[in-house]
């Protein structure tokens, strides 16, 4: 490795002036061009978070409408039918273009080739095309929603969907072209775990973070196909009238609920998986020590990828299953629980006796770990069939949701945003706002999904545009919350983008992290390292004394 | 950004390796287990036909019986021997490829394209007849020959899984066209440069392997 970099000195000239043989993958090429067929990883990934971001941004849109709309009971500012719409869009803009993407493709991309000394991923190509076979399914999709829009919430559940008049074809069918992106970018990540790591980096020498990747593009692969041909499938009979699952032509409708969440409720850890490889990282480099358990932590991905396929019936215990099934799958739920319950204690005896360095990344683990841990043990609790059948599709199931999945995943987004963000860009952000704005998103964030476990508990339907007024005083604080939310997301857009332009050059491991990924120069040359392939002789979460803040450069 | 080093003029067929891959087996390792995990993709595609037709074929066993007698056994065998027989040849282009001898590969791969077509055709005059005495999916079945409970259903799942094979047959005979094009006016697959070749007929396999589980399930049982 070149031992200095120029970025080193703070306020350091442009980036790349002084790389003339080595250009960050930033500048290395200029034009338009160099960035739309651009097969590096890197450039991949930056532009999968722009598209990310963009989507994030207009799902929040509508999550902002739909809490304005019940914000009184009756009609407020658009009628029923627009409603049913408006939170279709809302969950599967916020799902298929958002949540499944955003960490696997934007930070997996970017950081996995670093993180196991590699120059690129398998197939370059390959994941070029799937970021455009994304943006084909986004335009699909999003065009059907304009054009008509889909009333049946994300869930597309039978028969209904197959008799909506709204645009369910062009809709399904973007959806459908989606989970080919996903698939590929799944392949694409195995391969690269397994042919390409560099020397000396063996399969318990990966970081926690691939770990993580490894198991998600697992169920990537595994589960969306299924759930790709059952998309075709409700199209299809949509368009045809087939009667696949009409119970007018002899079709069963269950059978869409059982193939759909065989699917969904996996891809709730193709969500949430990614989330907390992230925040293993996080809690090493803070708490300057080695992860509690690197192991238990490892296995622990794959056991929730496993155990998670066979959990779906969970959400259909008031469909007509049978006792024994529900039973069955009541208990298949929990052991997700103490699958997660072995990382979030590992993650506690690695802050135990650490020497915490309170950046706002950590501030994002903490929101986590509160999210996870609350949003899990309602999980448990909507596991018990007893406990289930009066909460199923109330708020309280909203609320669930929106903290394990959402809560986990938004956490882990912005916890990486932040703590790669000086890698990507070579720029530092400023981190005070940065813990101000966190605080204000983890409490806006409670505030909005807090009421909305009560307001379950008190018997408020999801997915229902008009409420008895008692239950108006929970939805305002819902809504305010919300906003709350919202105006913590536009702090961050303003100083992100200012520590784009103007932020303090960063350096090549401001954080003095023993990630691998920190080796390579901040932001990294087009193919990661000068010189010859590195080597990593030491473990990736490796710190010798956490006491000593003096931790050296990783090798 | 440049990911593959191209060979001299005029020299023997000299791998390609991509600048991102250690060494050429790594990059042969890749490309096959990124296939295997593709062709695992596809079996998963089919599966949830499989438990479609699995949960109705329960629900609903005289319609099952009554529809699978109804097809023409003859025209289904047939395919059944063309298809592998496909395959057969295939695996001999893979064969030629590792040893060099790239006018075999051409040759291989047109006798399997036209198997491919010879399987569409026979599947052309299948649907054709039901389409003429009305044993269609849903709403369109107007057969009076055959009623009772589910037999729509019954056609519903033919027509979906015959068809969506259908589909990959044709894609995979994209597929082996381009290698073919290759393999005659190219001529650069060798003991060193067969991926593509390879894959192809990876892919032709899984068309006939899918096939192999749609006869038995809809044709015989
Ligand atoms: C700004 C924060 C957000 C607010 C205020 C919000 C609010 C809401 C509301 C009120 C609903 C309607 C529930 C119903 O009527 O059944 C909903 C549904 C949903 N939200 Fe959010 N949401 C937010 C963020 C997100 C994010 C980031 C995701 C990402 C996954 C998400 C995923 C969903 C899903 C999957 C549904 C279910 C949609 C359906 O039932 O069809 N939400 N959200
Ligand atoms: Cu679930």
């Amino acid at each position: 490795m070149t031992p200095s970099s120029s970025l080193d000195t703070a306020g350091a000239a442009p980036h790349g002036e002084h790389h003339d043989h080595h250009p960050s993958y930033l500048v290395d090429g200029t034009t338009i061009k160099s960035w739309l067929l651009t097969v590096d990883h890197k450039r991949i990934g930056l532009m999968f978070l722009f598209w990310v971001l963009l989507f994030f941004l207009v799902g929040g849109i509508f999550a902002l409408l739909i809490r304005i709309e019940l914000l009184t009971p009756g009609p407020t500012i658009m009628d029923a039918m627009t409603y049913n719409r408006t939170f279709t869009l809302h969950g599967l803009v916020m799902i298929f273009l958002f949540m499944i993407p955003a960490i696997p493709a934007v930070f997996g991309n970017f950081m996995l080739p670093l993180m196991l000394g590699a120059k690129d991923v398998a197939f370059p190509r390959l994941n070029l095309a799937s970021l455009y076979i994304y943006l084909a399914g986004a335009v699909i999709a999003l065009w059907g929603m304009l054009n008509g829009g889909l009333d049946t919430g994300w869930t597309f559940y039978t028969p209904y969907s197959t008799h909506t008049t709204t645009t369910v074809a062009p809709v399904l069918f973007g959806a459908f072209i989606i989970g080919f992106s996903s698939i590929a970018t799944g392949i694409n990540f195995i391969v690269t775990c397994h042919t390409m790591r560099a020397p000396g980096i063996t399969w318990f020498k990966m970081p926690l973070f691939v770990w993580a990747i490894y198991a998600t593009s697992c169920i990537q692969v595994l589960a969306t196909p299924v759930i790709g041909l059952l998309l075709v499938l409700v199209t299809v009979e949509n368009l045809f009238s087939f009667g696949m699952f009409d119970p007018a032509r002899g079709g069963d409708p269950v059978l869409f609920q059982h193939l759909f969440w065989f699917y969904s409720h996996p891809a709730v850890y193709i969500m949430v998986l990614p989330a907390f490889g992230v925040m293993s990282e996080i809690v090493s480099t803070y708490s300057r020590k080695n992860i509690f358990g690197y192991r238990a932590v490892a296995y622990s991905s794959l056991g929730i990828a496993f155990v998670g396929f066979f959990a779906w019936g969970h959400h259909m215990f008031v469909s007509g299953q049978s006792t024994f099934d529900a039973g069955v799958f009541g208990v298949l739920t929990m052991l997700v629980g103490v699958f997660t319950a072995i990382k979030v204690f590992n993650w506690i005896g690695t802050v135990y006796k650490g020497a915490v360095d309170f950046k706002t990344p950590f501030a994002y683990f903490c929101g986590f770990l509160f999210f996870t841990v609350f949003g899990g043990m309602t999980g448990i609790a909507l596991g018990t069939v007893s406990l289930d059948v009066p909460w199923h599709d109330t708020y309280f199931v909203v609320a669930h949701f929106h903290f394990i999945m959402v809560g986990a995943t938004i956490m882990a987004f912005l916890a990486a945003l932040h703590y790669w963000f000086p890698k990507m860009f070579g720029r530092m952000y400023h981190e005070g706002w940065g813990l101000v704005s966190a605080a204000l998103i983890i409490l806006g964030f409670n505030a909005t999904f807090i009421p909305q476990f009560l307001l379950g508990n008190n018997g408020m339907p999801r997915r229902y545009y008009d409420y008895p007024e008692r239950f108006q005083a929970l939805n305002v604080a819902s809504t305010a919350g919300a906003s709350l939310l919202a105006f913590g997301f536009i702090i961050i857009a303003l100083y992100l983008a200012y520590a784009l332009v103007y932020g303090k050059a960063a350096g090549k491991n401001p954080w003095r992290s023993k990630g691998y990924e920190w080796v390579s120069e901040s932001p990294p040359p087009t193919h990661n390292f000068v010189g010859p392939q590195p080597t990593f002789p030491e473990e990736p979460h490796f710190y010798v004394d956490p006491k000593k803040a003096e931790v050296p450069d990783a090798v | 950004m440049q990911s593959s080093a191209h060979t001299a003029d005029g020299a023997a067929p000299v791998p390609r390796l991509a600048a991102h891959f250690a060494s050429l087996e790594v990059q042969t390792h890749a490309a096959r287990l990124g296939m295997w995990l593709f062709l695992a993709t596809e079996i998963l595609l089919f599966a949830g036909l499989f438990v479609c037709y699995g949960c109705y074929r329960f629900l609903y066993p005289e319609a099952w019986a009554a529809g699978s007698r109804s097809l023409d056994l003859t025209m289904g065998t047939v395919n059944t021997v063309v298809l592998i027989t496909s395959s057969l040849t295939a695996a001999l282009a893979v064969h030629y490829a590792k040893e060099g001898k790239n006018k075999m590969v051409g040759i291989m791969f047109a006798l399997t394209l036209l198997m491919a077509i010879g399987f569409l055709v026979i599947k052309y005059f299948e649907y054709s007849h039901k389409f003429h005495i009305g044993t269609l999916p849903g709403r369109y079945y107007t057969y009076e020959g055959m009623q009772m409970p589910g037999i729509t259903l019954y056609f519903t799942v033919y027509f979906c899984s015959t068809a969506l094979h259908a589909l990959h047959v044709l894609i995979g005979m994209g597929v082996l066209t381009v290698a073919m094009i290759r393999a005659f006016t190219k001529a650069d697959f060798g003991p060193n440069n067969f991926t593509m070749v390879e894959l192809g007929s990876m892919y032709w396999h899984l068309v006939d392997l899918v096939w192999i589980f749609l006869f038995p399930m809809l044709y015989l049982v």
